[in-house]
């Protein structure tokens, strides 16, 4: 019953939530909306046993994620409207009705179940946590050591592409700078 | 009483308004938006199958999901950086310079 009520109302806040980042105009209510999307759906992960799934979600996505977009948004102008040339909405929500429809029949075709055996199945005594590590760092190894360097690998990337001419303002024309620059220089010469 | 096919259809109408957000905006940053809502609608799927088929084998999948969107927001929001200040802005009409 409470997990009735619990699914109906998350999945109608996340639906929400999450048109309003696709749809507003303004960058910062897109970012709000999807942050507090984002908790929604670790609610959904709770709700389905995945604790540690949702506890990831909540600390990378919510915290570090969200974190680093408002972060970014420091560099551009996130207070003005974003005017952009849409493609006709028509054209877009028959699309996306249509790729909706196709997926809803695709997960909602039956399959027959039985043929269908647990890999890696869940204990029942063990709690989620530690069910999850002995798989990770048993079965999973290797895929999480190269995680881990690929993370290190966007880290340096990261690093590099944003942290260069920080000293340069972005908000300010240095266009108009450089040619005066030139100016100085030829009357100089 | 909730089954698999309700996730799995929340999952598919989120990944819909994801695609929807992908094929309508120009600015980029909005579209990194929308790809992190179709990530996300990707990851209520695997956890669900994953409950419901009690194999651990979907949240492994959507652990490593979680990594690469990390990864891709930090390269992808350097990029980001770069092209607003060359550009002055992140709109895609603005920043086509490969037109005939």
């Amino acid at each position: 019953m409470y997990e009735m009520i619990a699914f109906y109302l998350f999945s109608a806040l996340t639906i929400v939530l999450f048109l309003i980042t696709v749809m507003s105009k303004n960058v910062l209510y897109a970012m709000t909306s999807l942050a507090s999307g984002m908790v929604l759906i670790s609610g959904f992960f709770f709700i389905l046993g995945a604790d540690f799934l949702g506890v990831v979600q909540l600390i990378v996505y919510v915290g570090a994620v969200m974190a680093l977009y408002s972060f970014a948004m420091m560099f551009f102008d996130a207070t003005r409207d974003i005017k952009e040339k849409n493609t006709p909405a028509s054209l877009i929500f028959l699309l996306g009705g249509l790729s909706a429809l196709v997926l809803v029949l695709m997960f909602a075709a039956p399959i027959h179940s039985e043929a269908i055996q647990a890999l890696y199945p869940i204990h029942d005594g063990a709690g989620n946590a530690q069910d999850v590590g002995i798989v990770l760092f048993t079965k999973y190894l290797v895929p999480f050591e190269v995680a881990a360097v690929m993370l290190l690998v966007a880290m340096i990337a990261g690093i590099i592409l944003a942290g260069k001419k920080m000293d340069q303002s972005l908000t300010k024309d240095t266009s108009v700078d450089a040619e005066d620059e030139i100016l100085i220089q030829k009357d100089a010469k | 009483m909730i089954g698999l096919s309700h996730y799995l259809i929340v999952s598919a109408i989120l990944f819909s308004i994801g695609l929807m957000g992908v094929l309508r905006r120009r600015n980029l940053l909005m579209l990194f938006f929308a790809t992190e809502v179709m990530l996300n609608a990707v990851n209520i799927a695997f956890a669900a199958i994953s409950h419901f088929y009690h194999d651990l084998t979907g949240q492994m999948f959507a652990f490593f999901i979680i990594a690469i969107a990390a990864s891709e927001v930090a390269v992808g929001l350097g990029i980001l950086i770069v092209l607003f200040k060359k550009h002055g802005s992140l709109d895609l009409d603005d920043l086509a310079s490969m037109r005939g």
